[in-house]
């Protein structure tokens, strides 16, 4: 009895030193652990990879993102098309919450809360977050919108079906479909105009430069600096959508 | 205002607290409701005539061929709502040309044709080729050519080719029945697997849809037994009803059993979403999910069918309660499917409001349309049962 206990313990150790050695070459090959710095696992891109960041403290609700993103891009002026638009959030002191957001922000907010009964108030702007594990991608059934290799999200727009699952998938809101070329259209960051070195449209001419895009593989890019020196958060972490729009000064209440 | 938005500006003065600004307007309405019912319908007929070929239950033999082409009627029209929905109808063969493989509905394609060409086809055509051979000899006129042409060449009726058929209409149909399964799981999945819908996002979906395919797709064999019988003036073989309402009974119960685990599991979980969901359910979906696919097309037809397990009226009253039940079955089946589709867009992904939705009358995505869609797999049944007769069939011992 003994005598076999032995011989199978010895069987055991051999075996299990055999996995447990087998284990150990196996997972050294692997990229070891990163706990998550932000949302988005940084990619190895030879030129620049795209991030944005947006400063709440900064924005003042004046819509002028909205409205110059809707002239920069052709996007229809009806109320139900935007590829970018700010929500204005008010805290009640009962603590109750009003979401906000006329014609996107372009004719600009008014308070509807009186005053004596606001706990704070304040404005998100919103857009695409170039997410880089995005959910749009993933579902396009023929691949017409993809990631280019500078991290921006593009829909080609003579490729689309027009089947309308990129915008179900999205879990921010960024995509409409486009009532006159039967397609669906989202923010490029004006990539014909990062192409060129310039900035998107909303970020020149936001007045109080509350938002900024940049390279997030440029250490020294103001994106960067930004995303390093403040507390910054993105949009519904939990969906893993690997977000590249960065909020400083997140309020929990903004989804 | 432009008259094209007139709707949307409507929408827009009915919108129920926040929502985002681009999601005043559906992007899935009645086509995309249409596209799991009628795929369900298809799943459902074809497990049931598995039931009879695979699993031997003989009693179900009257209603077989029935089931099958009721299957392939429905299934030659499953894709029409979905090219018609899309933006560019005519970019749809690049899903089959250029599929994006991380997508779920790229593979729909493919799936589709497996399920119509090597399953459905193959079935059908054994299942027929002794009689086409048959038909063609006797027949006269066209109808004789279009038999010749669809035996394929085939001439031999010897008691051999016969057992060939029957070995070979055998295994499609145990290939079926797994390609019946990932037929409807995988419909389930497309909406399972959006993430950013708490609505839709539940691994539940594809068994959920499953059960409720097979559930809509019995119950239609069922209706359609009786008035194809009616119209026949034929005697309905009442054991064969009698075993598909057993059967449509069970998997009622675990259609309810699955939906119910799902609604508990998301109640007892109340995460971020509940909130939200509560007042879809509650609010915008009362009508069509509590009375209507609740009420009117599980518990009824559960009560009814339950009652009828225990005590068994007579002939005449079953066979009209038999064809009552089917058809509200049918209803809540559908209404399933809608508040699936339309519910899971009805709240803002905010979580914060909601937007409205009102059928139109007319329009590619209007009633009219959806009804067209709705009755031609009828028309394509009666075509295929008068070139294909089940009744002059050779009865053949399976």
């Amino acid at each position: 009895m003994t005598e076999q206990k032995t011989s199978l313990s010895r069987r055991n150790f051999l075996r299990n030193a055999g996995v447990t050695a087998g284990t150990l070459v196996i997972t050294s090959t692997l990229p070891s652990f990163n706990a998550v710095l932000y949302a988005a696992v940084k990619r190895n891109t030879k030129g620049p990879w795209f991030g944005i960041a947006i400063d709440i403290e900064k924005c003042i609700g004046c819509g002028t993102c909205a409205k110059t993103c809707k002239i920069e891009n052709d996007v229809p002026q009806e109320p139900f098309f935007f590829r970018s638009w700010v929500e204005q959030y008010t805290i009640r002191k009962d603590g109750s919450l009003k979401v906000e957001s006329p014609n996107g922000g372009i004719d600009g907010f008014k308070q509807s809360v009186p005053a004596e009964e606001i706990e704070k108030t304040f404005f998100v702007p919103k857009m695409c977050n170039h997410c880089s594990k995005s959910p749009c991608v993933q579902v396009c059934p023929v691949g017409a919108t993809y990631e280019t290799e500078e991290g921006i999200v593009l829909v080609d727009e003579k490729y689309c079906i027009g089947c309308k699952y990129c915008i179900q998938a999205c879990p921010y809101g960024c995509r409409y479909f486009h009532p006159d070329k039967h397609v669906v259209d989202k923010c490029t960051l004006c990539f014909h105009r990062v192409k060129k070195g310039l900035n998107p449209a909303c970020m020149d001419n936001c007045p109080t430069k509350a938002r900024i895009s940049g390279d997030l593989n440029d250490p020294a890019s103001e994106v960067s600096k930004f995303i390093r020196t403040k507390n910054v958060y993105v949009l519904k972490p939990h969906l893993n959508t690997g977000s590249k729009l960065y909020y400083n000064a997140l309020n929990q209440e903004v989804r | 205002m432009n008259p094209e938005f007139e709707h949307l500006y409507q929408a827009l003065s009915k919108v129920d607290g926040f929502i985002y600004p681009n999601e005043i307007e559906l992007s899935w309405s009645i086509l995309i409701v249409l596209y799991p019912f009628i795929t369900g319908l298809v799943a459902g007929a074809f497990i049931l005539a598995s039931l009879e070929r695979v699993f031997n239950v003989k009693s179900l033999k009257p209603t077989y061929v029935i089931a099958l082409l009721t299957s392939f009627a429905f299934l030659l029209v499953a894709t029409m709502p979905l090219i018609f929905h899309l933006g560019q109808p005519l970019r749809a063969w690049e899903i089959m040309m250029t599929p994006h493989l991380t997508s779920a509905m790229a593979i729909f394609g493919f799936v589709y044709l497996w399920y119509l060409m090597i399953v459905l086809l193959l079935e059908i055509w054994f299942d027929y080729r002794y009689d086409l051979v048959l038909w063609a000899r006797e027949s006269k006129g066209i109808k004789k050519w279009m038999y010749k042409a669809l035996a394929l060449g085939s001439d031999d009726i010897s008691p051999k080719s016969l057992k060939l058929d029957d070995k070979l209409g055998y295994i499609v149909t145990v290939i079926g029945i797994p390609s019946a399964f990932l037929l409807h799981g995988y419909v389930g999945f497309i909406f399972g697997s959006i993430k950013a819908n708490p609505w839709w996002s539940t691994v539940m979906m594809p068994i959920i849809f499953l059960f409720s395919a097979m559930v809509s797709g019995i119950a239609l064999v069922m209706v359609l037994y009786i008035v194809i019988n009616h119209l026949r003036k034929q005697k309905i073989d009442m054991l064969c009803l009698d075993t598909i309402a057993k059967y449509l009974f069970y998997i009622i119960i675990i259609d309810f059993t699955m939906e119910s685990l799902d609604q508990i599991h998301r109640i007892y979980e109340a995460e971020e979403s509940f909130e939200i969901i509560s007042l879809l359910i509650s609010g915008h979906l009362n009508f069509t999910l509590l009375i209507m696919q609740v009420g009117l097309g599980m518990f009824l037809p559960l009560a009814t069918l339950g009652i009828i397990q225990f005590y068994k009226p007579e002939e005449k009253l079953r066979k009209l309660i038999y064809f009552i039940t089917g058809i509200l079955v049918l209803i809540g089946i559908f209404f399933m499917r809608w508040n699936v589709v339309i519910g899971g867009q009805l709240f803002s992904k905010s979580f914060l409001g909601f937007t409205s939705f009102k059928l139109s009358l007319i329009g590619p995505e209007g009633f009219l349309m959806a009804s067209i869609w709705l009755v031609v797999p009828f028309f394509i049944l009666a075509f295929l049962l008068w070139l294909f007769p089940p009744w002059k069939k050779t009865p053949v011992e399976h």
